[in-house]
């Protein structure tokens, strides 16, 4: 498919999900308190979005991820968040 | 259309989603041991959930004509603890010539820690000992890329695992590389949140190529939908993939995979 055509299947759904992003930037930043790592994991991942290069989906991705490379002690949870706690 | 559904936790899931599947062209399922949503107590709760696996889930299928298969471990989730680790993975040689049996899975990583490791390793050994094919959970969101090395290096560092009989499941853009490269198969796992999209799944068919790659539902007690193989199917027709492309992404590389196991034969 030539970038016209992935547009036309895909752009409508692509502006969706833009708009649904703006209107839950807007929600978080209405309501009160701090917000945390996840927020701030969310806005690095923006920032690759920005980047005309190729392979934006796995940046993304890995704004999210943890990048230690040693096991954790011990398991202190079964479930995930959705972004690392730690400092990059 | 016909398909595989290489990863299904059907124990979960009504009859009117076999129904479903089988009408879409499903010609087989297998179904990976699986955390139930909460820790089981006792290894006698693993005992009964492999028998429901090769002994009840395979008659419940058969009532709708699909063949059902199983893979048998104790789950990432549930690793933390050696000693009931060890116990379970005690319990597994026993099923492991049931007819329906593929191989040890879903077996890997969840939160990356020294003990899940540990568990990993003896699940990679029982599998090396009885020759068995491997199928490996890499972790959720956060924890994935750091578990899927891990992982490929505990499966690398055992000389007795051929990488081609070993899947990687869940790769997302982030690690499906990191898999191929060392010559192991990739799953995408296609969830409407978390994983892969369809179209998300397709792309990296189309940057990967498809010599290696399988698409599953992993359908299971969460939200999840036991058609998302037939609807990535629809994602590649709506792009203008050829209906052999097609055909071999869904049902050609599962086939190939898993027919290294010779009790697989898919549904004509």
């Amino acid at each position: 498919m030539n970038r016209r055509e992935i547009l036309d299947l895909y752009f409508l759904d692509a502006r969706s999900k833009v708009i649904d992003l703006a209107a839950f930037l807007d929600r978080v930043r209405r309501a009160e308190g701090d917000a945390d790592f996840r927020f701030q994991a969310l806005k690095r991942a923006f920032s690759e979005l920005q980047c005309d290069e190729a392979e934006c989906a796995r940046r993304a991705l890995e704004c999210f991820s943890d990048p230690t490379t040693e096991p954790s002690e011990k398991a202190t949870t079964q479930g995930a968040s959705g972004a690392w706690s730690g400092t990059p | 259309m016909r398909y595989i559904e290489p990863h299904a936790h059907m124990v979960s899931r009504v009859t009117d989603d076999y129904v479903a599947m089988v009408t879409a062209g499903c010609a087989a399922i297998c179904e990976p041991a699986f955390w139930a949503g909460f820790d089981r107590s006792s290894p006698q709760g693993f005992f009964d959930y492999f028998r429901q696996l090769t002994e009840h889930e395979p008659k419940r299928a058969a009532k709708f004509g699909v063949p059902h298969y199983c893979w048998l471990c104790i789950n990432p989730k549930e690793s933390e603890d050696v000693q009931l680790a060890t116990e379970v993975i005690g319990l597994i040689p026993q099923f492991l010539s049931a007819p329906n049996v593929l191989g040890i899975g879903e077996i890997g990583l969840n939160k990356n820690s020294r003990n899940e490791l540990r568990v990993l390793e003896m699940h990679v050994d029982l599998a090396a000992r009885h020759e068995q094919l491997i199928l490996v959970h890499t972790p959720h969101l956060e924890d994935k890329l750091k578990g899927t090395r891990l992982i490929l290096d505990v499966l690398k560092n055992d000389r007795r695992i051929r990488p081609e009989r070993c899947i990687i499941d869940h790769v997302e853009e982030h690690t499906v590389g990191l898999v191929l490269d060392q010559g192991f198969w990739a799953g995408m796992t296609l969830y409407p949140e978390t994983k892969c999209t369809s179209a998300r799944a397709v792309d990296i068919l189309e940057c990967y190529g498809s010599e290696r790659l399988w698409m599953n539902s992993a359908c299971d007690w969460g939200v999840s939908v036991p058609l998302a193989v037939p609807y990535a199917a629809l994602e590649m027709r709506r792009r203008g993939h050829a209906p052999e492309a097609i055909d071999r992404a869904i049902f050609g590389n599962p086939v190939r995979f898993l027919s290294q196991c010779p009790k697989f034969t898919p549904a004509a």
